[in-house]
């Protein structure tokens, strides 16, 4: 969705100002929500994918507004709730009033450490790359009203590609409970001034990670 | 954990009860262990840094095999080297040099290689970093205090897949025979993101 979580280019945010020996967390429920995100992940409670979706989708004035982990503490909300693993009239009353739902597995002291250790996103690739490092491609203009990881600034735009990365769960079809639809995917490499005009600098290059169904042959 | 005594503003109060509010809903649930989480967040505080991307690098500079290995398949390389927090598939180490300067960003969300670098820094997170390192890296740059040639390539990378970069950046001149633990001490958070520099030799004298 054109969303404003998609800011690259965007002017007007001001300096960027790193914080001088910034702590892990700010609060001590900065640590909870991030423990709970990983735990209800390795249960298979939600995609990494629909969770940035449930963030995409909080109104525009509460995403620029609200901290990082209380955006990722509003999307688990969204998720428990849409899909049935927890009710507003629980997280409300902040005790269980049913019984939960069978997950895929548990989270435990004893195997902590899977739940630290990221996931693959590799698939098995259903044909064989469309493209290949060196060629040059469009990024497509398309403009899907759900979770999607093509930039704008990237739409229309002709790169050149520089890796392939093998094939990827596709974020798209995952984040609306489509499966993992396995996709390509490539590293393509831009000139600043094809994406911003000539007035850019002339030696910025910038590059996405693009799944195959976001470019077409330039 | 020890929360209430992080309660400085009517915002964190409402925050603390109602993560408290959700982990005790998903713990009557049956979803979560509480006692799991209190050793994810341990780790992340305690063990998780970039320490560990530092150790990556400065390896990188002191064994030639390990740099070409790393800058051939990251992931690969950085597990024999037994992190705390095991690293995914999708790491790309990419080399910083005389000619080109490297810099990372996740213009969508924040991703970030917290497997090696530990958890994002809120300015990597923030919007500003986000809507200007793609458009502006020079200025961002600028912002950090780092002023590159007017000649040098810079390279952004976009992270808009599950891919995770990693810069490998170049090795402080004065360093000849230093242990990996010594180059260690020279890499610092920044420098490995491409928004800072290596300290020099005087730095950590």
């Amino acid at each position: 969705m054109d969303g404003v979580h998609d800011m690259g280019g965007m002017d007007g945010f001001g300096e960027v100002v790193p914080e001088a020996n910034e702590p892990p967390f700010h609060a001590a429920w900065e640590g909870r929500v991030l423990a709970l995100q990983r735990a209800m992940s390795y249960a298979g409670a939600w995609h990494i994918d629909m969770s940035r979706a449930a963030q995409e989708q909080l109104p525009p004035q509460t995403y620029l507004s609200v901290s990082y982990y209380k955006r990722w503490e509003l999307a688990m909300e969204t998720n428990l709730i849409e899909r049935g693993l927890a009710g507003a009239d629980e997280i409300a009353a902040g005790h269980a009033l049913r019984e939960g739902k069978p997950l895929k597995r548990k989270l435990t002291r004893d195997i902590v450490q899977e739940g630290m250790t990221r996931g693959s996103f590799y698939r098995q690739a259903q044909a064989p790359a469309r493209f290949k490092a060196g060629e040059r491609v469009r990024a497509r203009n398309i403009h899907p009203p759900t979770h999607t990881r093509l930039p704008r600034y990237a739409r229309g735009h002709v790169g050149t590609v520089e890796l392939v990365h093998g094939c990827h769960a596709f974020p798209d079809a995952v984040a609306t409970d489509k499966g993992d639809n396995p996709q390509w995917l490539y590293t393509v490499v831009f000139e600043g001034r094809e994406l911003w005009g000539p007035d850019c600098d002339p030696t910025i290059k910038v590059s996405i990670d693009a799944f195959e169904p976001y470019l077409e042959p330039a | 954990m020890a929360d209430h005594q992080h309660e400085h503003g009517s915002e964190l109060s409402e925050m603390q009860l109602r993560v408290r509010a959700l982990e005790t809903v998903l713990t009557e649930k049956g979803y979560i262990d509480p006692t799991a989480l209190d050793l994810i967040i341990e780790a992340y505080e305690k063990k998780v840094g970039p320490h560990n991307g530092a150790r990556v690098v400065a390896r990188g500079w002191n064994d030639p095999a390990f740099k070409r290995a790393l800058l051939d398949d990251g992931s690969k390389a950085v597990r024999t080297m037994g992190h705390e927090s095991r690293v995914g598939d999708h790491l790309v180490v990419v080399e910083n040099t005389p000619q080109l300067h490297n810099m990372v960003v996740c213009t969508l969300c924040s991703c970030y290689p917290w497997e090696v670098l530990g958890l994002p820094p809120v300015w990597y997170k923030s919007a500003p970093y986000r809507s200007r390192a793609v458009k502006d890296p020079r200025g961002v740059l600028a912002d950090f205090g780092i002023k590159l040639p007017k000649e040098t390539q810079i390279r952004v990378w976009d992270s808009t897949a599950e891919t995770r970069f990693l810069v490998l950046p170049m090795r402080p001149a004065g360093t000849q025979g230093w242990s990996e633990e010594r180059l260690a001490s020279l890499v610092t958070r920044d420098c490995m993101i491409g928004t800072g520099l290596p300290k020099s030799p005087q730095e950590v004298a």
